[in-house]
């Protein structure tokens, strides 16, 4: 259904780029980019605020990206009222002192713009893209919930809106295959206490929990200018642009400082094993392991690990798995990067009349051989080979969630700068066979890990 | 903490002040005037094969997209062999040429492209993306895969057991049971629109090479076939390595065509309860035969869906999701096929709100058929209009709205004159097209939910004989 808006991420998320699937970012440059240079230029200013603006222009097509992160998430949760940030996201798009509630989609939409927000572990972004005629309105809206949104706000549209999430949660969690799973896997990966134990969407209790009170506080607390960074990208006169930012964002009082989240620490000592049962026919298998975080050393070569392991049908799990024994029907692995730290997870769904223990003993044996000696040269060069082209794809788009307005939001909040991208794709280029290997061994025990399977409740 | 709470809220109230005056607030600022969207030419060539070839340059970004466009779906599938289209299109990349299925996906992979084989009621397509510098590498593998698959028996068996293992799935999972289900009772069992594409249980426990091979040979044809490129190359350049990898693709005749017949359209109100039990959700599908993309009616049923389910402020998302919160998300569409394709409604609702759901579903599909506001009708034109070079940012965006001309025969102006024919659009045009095109009397309503919990409310509103059937009745 397309009219939904705003997920709650369950993927620790990330710079849009690198992670996510296996597949993607980074590698031998030249060879397919033909010396094109991977740069996204840009202006960056601060206003006295503190709001952090980045300014891009790309003139290809007469749309704009306004893209807002702001640096809160699941992970600035307090047990309790877990779903808060995610559900206060939704909050951000019911009006504000000088825009009725409904006039924000009514606005954009009569202007040809599109909208949306997200919320992840470590960050909430919002999207507005627009026609390049309406870079005005969208700063005006953006800016307006950011500085004027409690003026409007009522426990009602609270009520309004914890409906809606209790709905998407049924439909994006309890009520599809497997969907529970995802969330015990964060459970059992994270220590009870450490932000990324409880998920993204919240617990249902504590959806209800959530209050008007809340609300204010949090808003206070967490969507001041200083905590927060704005990109706009796309057929803009920069000049234009910088004056139109400073127009409307320039009298959004700063806020006080946020203080970082300090996790405590989050190691697995040993195997923790859990069956659930689901509405399900089919058993599936998730392994998973605890991972340097985002833009750590080890982090990228966890993503080459990962489509040696499972992208494309030549891969070492889906060629023996899917392809061979036909024991699987899909198998994927993949890096989950996130900014207070990550986990490799490996994900199999079993043919009719196998089973997760089956799946298991292949894996392990694969995982055992890729630890044992390196891959070949040849599967770690299609690897690179596919990250490089991919962050060529990632530069086609301003908008949405995947354009280079949040890549420049990204970047930008995991350090380094907004124009990360040949830095950030250098990160594998120069990755080994070698690396591959002690990655595997280092980051993926088998006696350290979570061993969660998915079983078909007994009456089907 | 760094700064004390009390120093920090002194901090706040005065930093406006520094920092400068109030803007004016009072009214949302104007649009500054629309800039258009210019599309670059698209360049039409004839390879010596007789193949038709469409070239869109666009030099920003260092990639590539072909996409050859075979003009037979699933559409095409001969009776009692629904899903053949489907398989075909799949088996394309699991042998061809002198490279078995692990070489095709190492070849391609090495390169950096990514190369993908598809099909559709209307069409099937082979689509590369690949580096600008690696196309010339990547066209030969594209034309095995296209031209000269090996449709090997273990390579069938194997895709056989993975779809057969993907129906089992679909009937685990309501959201994806909802529209297979749907489209089962509004077409029935023969029509083939009433079946998903990729078959049935036993459709595709009975296909073999043999039949596979004849849909290629039948339909995979330069005559019946249309080649799209867009990206970063010239057609001085790119045309030598499309007629080397294209140029002699031979085949005698004409592709064996069987169009699909309308369907017979639906009279009266039937409810469906699929019987999931357990379910957190029902999902709702309501509809019934809708319209071809052909249809004359085409820009006024655009405007008319955008204001009925078609965008965020549409009626039905206020409504189910804004207004009343028994969904995420609500929203209809019109599929529309070279023969009518349904339209519906849907959402997934939560559980005990089933029955009050249905009922504000009636309200909206009902209050559709008269006079829709002035301003929220400029607002849906608007929303069409303006949003629509969005549609253009990427070579694969725009290498699909090219299939679309090819598939749909539609004029080379289609894109340039799309605002003007959405801004012509007239209340009236609207209110008749609903009125024709949206007749809820006779609608299909179609639940996916936990019946225990839902069949006494459904039944109490009296919209109709209400029938319940199990997933494998629906999804067979």
């Amino acid at each position: 259904m397309p009219n939904v808006r705003s997920s709650a991420l369950l993927v620790l998320v990330v710079a849009s780029s690198a992670l996510g699937v296996a597949a993607q970012p980074a590698a031998s440059v030249p060879a397919a980019a033909g010396g094109a240079p991977l740069e996204v230029p840009f202006r960056q200013f601060r206003l006295d605020n503190g709001l952090n603006v980045i300014l891009h222009r790309d003139a290809s097509v007469p749309v704009v990206a306004v893209n807002v992160w702001y640096h809160v998430g699941s992970a600035n949760e307090r047990p309790g009222r877990t779903g808060f940030a995610h559900l206060f996201e939704h909050l951000m798009f019911e009006g504000s002192k000088n825009v009725a509630e409904g006039e924000f989609d009514t606005l954009l939409e009569a202007a040809g713009g599109n909208n949306n927000g997200s919320t992840s572990n470590d960050r909430t972004n919002y999207i507005i893209d627009v026609p390049a005629n309406a870079l005005e309105l969208a700063l005006f809206l953006e800016s307006d919930r950011m500085g004027y949104l409690l003026d409007t706000m009522t426990p009602a549209l609270v009520d309004g809106q914890r409906d809606v999430v209790k709905n998407e949660r049924r439909q994006s969690y309890e009520n599809r295959p497997y969907g529970m799973a995802e969330l015990e896997l964060d459970k059992m990966l994270w220590p009870p206490g450490h932000p990324y134990h409880w998920p993204v969407i919240g617990y249902m209790e504590d959806l209800t929990a959530a209050s008007y009170d809340d609300v204010v506080q949090f808003f206070k607390t967490y969507y001041a200018p200083n905590n927060a960074s704005l990109v706009v990208a796309g057929d803009i006169d920069l000049d234009r642009a910088e004056a139109l930012v400073t127009k409307w964002f320039g009298e959004i009082p700063r806020g006080a400082d946020v203080m970082p989240v300090a996790p405590p620490a989050a190691m697995l000592t040993e195997v923790a094993r859990a069956t659930l049962k689901d509405r399900v026919q089919l058993p599936r298998l998730y392994l998973a392991w605890l991972t340097p975080r985002h833009f750590a050393p080890g982090d990228a070569t966890l993503d080459v690990l990962a489509a040696v392991l499972a992208d494309g049908k030549g891969s070492r799990l889906y060629k023996r798995l899917v392809y061979d024994t036909q024991i699987a029907q899909d198998i994927s692995a993949y890096q989950s990067s996130g900014a207070l730290g990550s986990s490799f997870q490996i994900i199999a769904t079993a043919r009719p009349g196998h089973t997760a223990d089956e799946m298991q003993q292949a894996i392990d044996e694969e995982i055992a051989r890729v630890q044992r000696e390196p891959p070949d040269a040849r599967e770690v060069e299609r690897a690179l080979n596919q990250i490089e082209a991919s962050f060529y794809r990632r530069m086609e788009r301003v908008g949405g969630f995947s354009g280079k307005a949040d890549q420049l939001n990204a970047y930008s909040a995991l350090g380094g700068g907004p124009d990360f991208f040949a830095e950030d794709l250098a990160r594998y280029t120069t990755l080994t066979p070698a690396d591959v290997q002690a990655a595997a061994s280092e980051w993926l025990p088998a006696r350290r890990r979570v061993e969660l399977v998915v079983e078909p409740e007994e009456d089907r | 903490m760094r700064i004390p709470p009390v120093l920090a809220a002194l901090l706040a109230l005065s930093a406006p002040l520094a920092a400068q005056q109030l803007s004016d607030r009072s009214q949302p600022p104007a649009l500054s005037p629309t800039a258009r969207l210019t599309l670059p030419e698209i360049q039409k060539r004839t390879l010596t094969s007789g193949l038709r070839v469409w070239i869109v340059e666009v030099h920003e970004v260092p990639l590539v997209q072909v996409n050859l466009v075979i003009h037979a779906g699933s559409g095409d599938d001969p009776e009692g062999e629904f899903g053949l289209a489907s398989l075909t299109a799949a088996m394309l990349d699991e042998g061809a040429g002198t490279r078995s299925a692990l070489e095709l996906a190492d070849a391609v992979e090495f390169l950096g492209a990514e190369l993908g084989t598809t099909s559709s009621f209307d069409a099937s397509a082979v689509r590369l993306n690949a580096p600008a510098l690696r196309l010339e590498q990547a066209l030969p593998i594209m034309a095995d895969v296209a031209l000269r698959p090996t449709f090997a028996a273990e390579e069938l068996d194997r895709l056989r057991q993975e779809r057969l293992t993907a129906l089992i799935q679909a009937r685990d999972d309501p959201a994806a049971a909802a529209g297979p289900a749907f489209a089962r009772v509004v077409y029935g069992a023969q029509h083939r629109y009433g079946t998903g594409a990729a078959g049935t249980t036993a459709t595709l426990t009975a296909f073999t090479p043999a039949e596979v091979r004849a849909f290629h040979a039948a339909m995979y044809r330069p005559s019946n076939a249309t080649l799209i490129v867009a990206g970063d190359v010239t057609v001085a350049a790119v045309l030598p390595l499309l007629e080397r990898a294209f140029g002699a693709w031979a085949a005698d005749g004409a592709a064996r065509k069987s169009p699909v017949p309308a369907a017979q359209q639906l009279a009266a109100t039937e409810v469906t309860i699929v019987d999931m039990p357990g379910a957190e959700q029902s999902q709702i599908r309501i509809g019934w035969v809708g319209v071809a993309r052909s249809t004359p009616d085409y820009f006024a049923l655009q405007v008319l869906n955008t204001v009925l389910g078609g965008s965020f402020t549409s009626r039905l998302n206020q409504n189910l999701r804004e207004q009343h919160g028994y969904a995420y998300g609500a929203s209809s569409q019109f599929a529309m096929r070279l023969a009518p394709g349904p339209f519906f409604a849907g959402a997934g609702v939560q559980t005990d709100k089933t029955a009050e759901s249905l009922t504000e579903f009636f309200k909206e599909l009902r209050g559709i058929s008269t006079p829709i506001a002035s301003d929220e009708l400029t607002k849906a034109k608007n929303y069409l209009a303006l949003s629509f070079p969005s549609d253009f940012e990427t070579i694969d965006d725009l290498a699909a709205r090219l299939e679309d001309l090819a598939i749909y025969s539609l004029p080379d102006r289609f894109f340039a004159d799309y605002t003007t024919n959405i801004s012509a659009v007239t209340s009236a045009a609207v209110q008749q097209a609903a009125r024709r095109f949206i007749q809820p009397d006779k609608f299909a309503v179609v639940v996916v939910g936990d019946r225990q919990r839902i069949e006494p409310a459904i039944r109490a509103l009296d919209l109709g004989p209400v029938s319940v059937r199990s997933v494998d009745d629906v999804l067979p």
